[in-house]
């Protein structure tokens, strides 16, 4: 088993250093690790942007690219926790309690010099496990039939909506929200339209590109203007002499690294729990096991390194279930199944077999894009570093702009820039609401699927709703379904207190 | 003697429960649900076994009514004296007519008067949202960006919109 996996990995390093592939991956890290620095712009926005230029190129060098931003904009949210205090994307929000301290000690560069290393260490496990738990996972789901893959996609949205930040319900009707807007258009088999309100353009469906820029986009610069503060850049003035750690300092990260590590991978299996819930986990992990938990916030090396290395390996961890079953943990994973989608390549567990060029391309370039962060970071930190001097006032008009081209070029169609600002309203209503928007995606790249394969099993168990729990795997996630709301049900009648303390400050930053 | 107290205190109880967000949140979902279950049978339910377009719409619709509910129902568990406003405390609605009007104009002088009309009306407009730009600042960035962007979309992208057209109006 190992031995195919090498092979495949060999094939895979084949395709992902054909040069213009390896041109794709860096741009799309070299744009992730900018936009994670950028204070208000986030992957899922930036991802959402890229998609429709990356109409033009073949899918693996679109896929690797848009992957390239997700785990880049990983890399660069520590420089910005860091340095700045600002929690600028949640997973990193943790790294602020004992990153920003250390950067008033005088060892930001000391604390990113080791971030750096615990990140690449934590993806390279992250993405060790996808090469080997993915073609297991594969196995298994090439015998599900349309009842398991139904049950196995109602467990990942629920998953996905439920553990994710913010109140269950409100989670769960995001979903429904999105799997409703999902339907609108053309319905595949009978060629009905639903939803459509008699406007043709909406025949083909609510663009996923719309619907992504305008939830992140608009909704999020309209939660934002006027509200960024200006940025301290006091502490920023960072060399890359002073990243190097020392000895002990070293020393004393590996065990946390390892730790977080873990923790993250831990957390990757589980669907729905991403990069953030592992970075609280890991967090609150190495409190406990410390001797002196009383000094965490206070600098600690342990609070950064053991977060960061869980964050790196979950965000690679989470690309297990995506690839390997089709079914996304959380709304950056959505995003990019949409983009393979539109690419005209069908998400789950034949997605290895009928194109393996894509599937081992991309763990290959986890590797080669890594590397390349780690080179971007070290040298070029105090590029980073000046990027975060950029003021909002002059980075939303020009996003916004980027946004409205993107929309328009992925069907040539200004009706869809009208989408943006429609579903833009809509998002900031919810977010005022006290929803978070990103399980909607969740549900609208899935819901197509989800209805086909569920009027499928219907059919074939001639309208038999049980069949769902008289077949064994089925039956198996949906009593993982009823223990997950079980378990939340029973958590809010107990009233007990959330397994991590997270400080009210660093809420609601998205 | 007792009912007017009764009385009351159901105001009161009603008042406070329409302050929360959370009924405000609930009602919206409840607003969707409503419009699925109500649309969803038009397009046909079908039976279980050859579900027609409406079914789903219309199951997805009962489930987010039941949502809603339950979502109006939790208001009721929140103490009062949170931050329950649905309004953020500083409503920035020259900012947001701006961010709005930012694609909008985007649409209109795009589709009338081309590309770079479009770029550079969509960056002015939406930069005049932030309390500190002036108009020579935005226009400063609106050049700025419309000369960044014609080199990237039209000539490295070759995204199929004119430079400069003439639609009329």
């Amino acid at each position: 088993m190992i031995e195919t996996a090498l092979t495949d990995l060999w094939y895979g390093f084949g395709v992902a250093l054909q040069p213009h592939n390896i041109m794709w991956c860096f741009i799309g890290v070299l744009v992730g690790n900018m936009v994670g620095v950028l204070p208000g712009m986030g992957p899922l926005a930036t991802i959402s942007i890229l998609l429709p230029l990356t109409f033009g190129i073949k899918p693996v060098g679109a896929i690797l690219m848009l992957a390239g931003v997700m785990y880049g904009a990983q890399y660069g949210g520590a420089i910005c926790s860091i340095l700045l205090n600002l929690p600028c994307h949640p997973p990193h929000a943790v790294t602020c309690l004992d990153g920003f301290p250390m950067t008033k000690q005088g060892r930001g560069g000391v604390a990113l010099g080791l971030t750096v290393m615990a990140s690449f260490v934590g993806a390279s496990w992250g993405i060790t496990e996808m090469i080997f738990l993915s073609p297991i996972l594969v196995r298994v789901a090439l015998q599900f039939g349309p009842a398991e893959i139904c049950s196995l996609m109602l467990l990942g949205l629920l998953a996905g909506s439920t553990l994710a930040r913010g109140s269950p319900l409100k989670g769960v009707a995001m979903t429904v929200l999105g799997l409703m807007l999902g339907i609108v258009g053309t319905d595949l088999e009978t060629g009905a339209e639903r939803f459509t309100f008699g406007m043709t353009h909406l025949d083909d469906g609510i663009e996923l590109v719309a619907l992504a820029l305008g939830l992140f986009g608009i909704a999020e610069f309209m939660n934002s203007i006027n509200q960024v503060v200006s940025i301290n850049a006091k502490y920023t003035n960072v060399r890359l002499r002073d990243m190097r750690p020392s000895k002990s300092d070293v020393k004393q990260a590996i065990a946390p690294m390892f730790r977080g590590t873990l923790v993250g991978s831990l957390c990757a299996l589980i669907p729905g729990t991403g990069p953030t819930i592992a970075s609280f986990v890991a967090y609150a992990t190495e409190k406990k096991i410390s001797k002196h938990p009383e000094k965490f916030g206070t600098g600690l090396i342990e609070g950064v390194i053991s977060p960061e290395a869980s964050t790196h390996s979950s965000v690679q961890g989470d690309f297990i279930p995506t690839m390997s079953l089709g079914i996304p943990g959380d709304a950056v994973m959505a995003l990019l199944l949409g983009a393979l989608m539109i690419q005209g390549i069908v998400p789950g567990p034949q997605l290895i077999k009928e194109h393996p060029d894509i599937f081992w391309g991309l763990v290959a370039s986890f590797w080669i894009g890594n590397i390349l962060l780690v080179l971007l970071n070290v040298p070029l930190i105090g590029i980073w570093v000046k990027l975060l001097t950029i003021p909002y006032k002059y980075l939303y008009p020009s996003a916004l702009f980027f946004v409205c081209i993107g929309v328009y070029a992925a069907n040539n169609d200004m009706f869809q820039v009208g989408e943006v600002i429609v579903i833009g309203i809509l998002g900031y209503v919810l977010l005022r609401l006290g929803f978070h928007p990103a399980p909607i995606l969740l549900g609208f790249v899935l819901g197509p699927r989800f209805e086909e394969n569920f009027r499928r099993a219907m059919l074939i168990s001639r309208g038999d709703i049980l069949v769902f729990v008289e077949r064994p795997i089925s039956a198996v996630f949906v009593g993982l379904c009823v223990l997950l709301i079980g378990l939340q049900i029973y958590v809010r009648i107990r009233g007990a207190k959330a397994p991590v303390e997270i400080p009210t400050a660093l809420e609601g930053a998205e | 003697m007792r009912s007017p107290r009764k009385h009351s205190t159901v105001v009161e109880f009603l008042q406070n429960f329409v302050r929360k967000r959370d009924f405000y949140a609930g009602g919206l979902i409840i607003f969707f649900g409503l419009v699925m279950a109500l649309k969803g049978p038009t397009y046909n339910l079908g039976t279980l076994m050859h579900m027609a377009p409406g079914f789903l719409p219309t199951a997805l619709g009962v489930i987010l009514i039941g949502l809603g509910i339950a979502i109006a129902g939790t208001a009721i568990g929140v103490p009062e004296g949170e931050d329950e406003d649905i309004m953020p405390a500083h409503p920035e609605w020259w900012g947001w007519a701006c961010i709005l009007a930012g694609p909008l104009s985007f649409i209109l002088f795009g589709s009338y008067f081309g590309f770079i009309p479009g770029t550079f009306a969509c960056v002015f407009v939406s930069a005049l949202g932030d309390r500190t730009a002036t108009l020579k600042s935005s226009a400063l960035l609106a050049t700025f960006v419309t000369i960044f962007g014609v080199g990237l979309f039209s000539y490295l992208l070759q995204i199929p919109m004119p430079l400069l057209t003439w639609r009329g109006l």
